[in-house]
C-alpha cells in the first residue's frame, strides 16, 4: 500500500538530498516545489553534510503503531549546520545522556517495521558525532 | 468597509466527555444536537457544518455532512465536514461564519464529534499523529506528546524554567473540573500527584497532556439575535483562522504559535477590543506548552512569560485571566474534532451567567481558541456578552 509512497522519498531520506533556492540561496530541507522563503519556484539539488547539533529532544515512551519495537527512543530536532531543522530519531546513544546542543550526524537506519505486511521503511537517524 | 451581517449563538449542546463504548457516532451527536435545537427554539437549520478528525479512519466513515442530516431529521439541508486536525470544531464554527455572514443562510448548526475509543492504544496515537507531516515527522516515529514536549524541552531551556513550574495549568483545569458534570477528570489534582505523575514523553508527564475521549458539542447559529436566558444574548463579534507551517521543523521560531499569533489578532481587530478587556479565554490546553504558548500568541502575556501568569491562581476563576474555566482540554477531556465546538459552548454559557458553580463572576468578553498540528492551525472567535436588554 504505502511502498511507493516511500519508494518515492528515499534519495532525500537515505542522503539527506534537499534544495538550494536559485532565487534566494535558501537551503530547504525537506525539498519543496515553492520557496517558503521567496516563494519563488526554481530549486537545485542540495546534498546536506549531515553534521548538526540537537535542538531539543523527548523520550518517548508511548510510541505509534509501527514503532513499539524501539521505544523508548528518543526524538529530536536537529539544526543542521547548513541551517534547516529536521526531525528525527536518535540512535546508538544512552536516552539518558542527550543534551541539547550535542553534536550529532546522520546515518541510515530502520525507521518503521509493519507487522502485518513485513514492509520496511529505511531512513535518516542521528548520532552523537564521532570524533 | 461594509458592515458585516451579525452573528448570534441561540442554542447550545454537550454530551460527557468520556468512553462512549454504548453508543454509536451518530447517536452520540445527536444528543448535542438535540439539546442545542431545544435550547434555540429552532426546528430546521439552513446548514450544518460538523467538525471531525478520525472518522474516515476509525469509524469507517466519511460524510458525516450528509449522515448527520439524514439522521438528524435534516434531509434536504445542505451539510459538510470540515477537517482541520485538532482545531477542526473551531473549523467547522468558522465555516458557519463565512456562510452566515455572507448572509447566505440565517440559521447553522454546527456539530463537532468524535469517536476515538473503537480503537485502543498505538493505533489511537497513531490516528491522532497524523495531524503532523505524514512524510517528514510520522515516518520517523513523533506522536502528539512528543511535538509538545519538543516545544517544552526548548522554552524551558531558552527561559530557565523549571518542568515543575508548569503544574499550575493542571492544577486549574482539574480544579475546575469537578464543578463540571460533562468533564472526564473530576476528581481534583494535587502537586504530588503532579510531580509524581508518568512520562509520556519527557518532560511532558500525563497531567501536562490531555485524555483524549469520545464526545459531541452543538452549536445553534443565527443572524437574528435570540436569547439564551431572558435579556441574555451572545454575540459572535470575531472569528478567524490562520495556518502556518505544518512541520514544526520548518518554523523559523519553533517557541512562537504564529498562527495562533496572527489569528488572535485579527480577533482582536474585528472585534475592536483589547486582550486586556477578556474575561475568560478557553484555549487548547491540549499540553500545559500549548496553553503557555497560546498565552503569549494571543498577547495576555509576554513571550517567554506565559507560565508565569498561571502562578498564584493567575488563571483561576477569579485570576487576571481564567482559563480552561470547565476544565480545558486538560480535564474535560479532548474529543478530537468536537473540542473547538465544546469551547464555544463553554464561553458562551460562561456570557450567559450559565456557568453555575463554573461560573466568572460578570464575564461580558470571551475568546474561545482551537489548534490543529501543534499549532499549525489556528481558530479563534471572541464572543460578546455586553449586549443586556
Ligand atoms: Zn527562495
Amino acid at each position: 500500500m504505502e511502498i511507493s509512497r516511500h519508494w518515492r522519498l528515499q534519495q532525500q531520506r537515505y542522503g539527506l538530498l534537499g534544495e538550494k533556492c536559485n532565487h534566494c540561496g535558501e537551503k530547504l530541507f525537506p525539498p519543496r516545489d515553492v520557496c517558503p522563503e521567496c516563494t519563488q519556484d526554481s530549486q537545485e539539488l542540495y546534498r546536506f553534510s549531515g553534521k548538526g547539533e540537537v535542538y531539543s529532544y523527548s523520550k518517548v515512551f508511548d510510541p505509534p503503531a509501527g514503532y513499539e519495537g524501539t521505544a523508548p527512543y528518543t526524538m529530536a530536532l536537529v539544526k543542521l549546520e547548513e541551517g534547516p531543522l529536521v526531525t528525527a530519531q536518535l540512535t546508538d546513544v544512552d536516552n539518558d545522556i542527550v543534551e541539547i546542543g550535542m553534536l550529532v550526524e546522520m546515518v541510515t537506519r530502520k525507521l518503521r517495521e509493519d507487522g502485518n505486511r513485513g514492509m520496511l521503511v529505511y531512513g535518516y537517524k542521528f548520532r552523537p558525532r564521532l570524533k | 468597509m461594509s458592515t458585516i451581517q451579525d452573528v448570534f449563538v441561540i442554542g447550545t449542546g454537550q454530551t460527557a466527555v468520556g468512553e462512549h463504548w454504548g453508543i454509536s457516532l451518530r447517536h452520540l451527536a445527536w444528543k448535542a444536537v438535540k439539546q442545542a435545537l431545544e435550547s434555540s427554539g429552532l426546528e430546521r437549520p439552513d446548514a450544518i457544518f460538523v467538525g471531525n478528525i478520525l472518522a474516515p479512519r476509525i469509524s469507517q466513515q466519511h460524510n458525516l455532512g450528509t449522515l448527520l442530516a439524514d439522521f438528524c431529521g435534516f434531509r434536504g439541508v445542505e451539510a459538510i465536514t470540515v477537517e482541520a486536525s485538532g482545531a477542526s470544531g473551531g473549523a467547522a464554527v468558522r465555516q458557519a461564519m463565512l456562510a452566515l455572514r455572507s448572509g447566505e443562510i440565517g440559521t447553522a448548526l454546527v456539530v463537532g464529534v468524535e469517536k476515538m475509543t473503537d480503537k485502543v492504544g498505538p493505533e489511537v496515537t497513531a490516528a491522532l499523529a497524523a495531524g503532523a507531516d505524514s512524510d517528514w515527522e510520522l515516518v520517523q516515529g513523533v506522536t502528539a506528546p512528543a511535538m509538545a514536549a519538543l516545544i517544552m524541552r526548548r522554552y524551558m531551556h531558552d527561559y530557565g524554567v523549571h518542568r515543575d513550574e508548569f503544574s499550575d495549568f493542571a492544577l486549574n483545569a482539574h480544579y475546575n473540573a469537578q464543578a463540571n458534570v460533562d468533564a472526564m477528570f473530576r476528581n481534583g489534582l494535587d502537586l504530588k500527584q503532579y510531580v509524581q505523575a508518568g512520562i509520556v514523553a519527557s518532560p511532558v508527564n500525563i497531567f501536562d497532556g490531555a485524555p483524549d475521549a469520545d464526545g459531541a458539542a452543538a452549536l445553534v447559529l443565527s443572524s437574528e439575535p435570540g436569547e439564551l436566558r431572558p435579556g441574555l444574548s451572545v454575540r459572535v463579534a470575531s472569528s478567524s483562522l490562520v495556518t502556518h507551517t505544518l512541520a514544526l521543523h520548518d518554523r523559523r521560531d519553533v517557541l512562537s504559535f504564529e498562527a495562533a499569533r496572527l489569528s488572535a489578532e485579527r480577533a482582536f481587530q474585528q472585534a475592536g477590543i483589547t486582550p486586556d478587556q477578556i474575561d475568560l479565554a478557553e484555549l487548547y490546553d491540549r499540553f500545559s506548552i500549548y496553553a503557555v504558548l497560546s498565552l503569549e500568541a494571543c498577547g495576555f502575556a509576554r513571550r517567554g512569560e506565559g507560565w508565569r501568569l498561571a502562578r498564584n491562581s493567575g488563571v483561576g476563576r477569579n485570576g487576571q485571566l481564567p482559563i480552561s474555566t470547565f476544565g480545558g482540554l486538560t480535564a474535560r477531556g479532548n474529543p478530537g474534532g468536537a473540542t473547538g465546538v465544546y469551547q464555544m459552548v463553554e464561553v458562551t454559557r460562561q456570557l450567559a451567567g450559565m456557568a453555575q458553580d463554573n461560573q466568572v463572576a460578570g464575564a461580558k468578553w470571551g475568546l474561545a481558541q482551537c489548534l490543529g498540528s501543534s499549532g499549525a492551525t489556528a481558530v479563534t472567535h471572541i464572543l460578546d456578552g455586553t449586549n443586556r436588554n
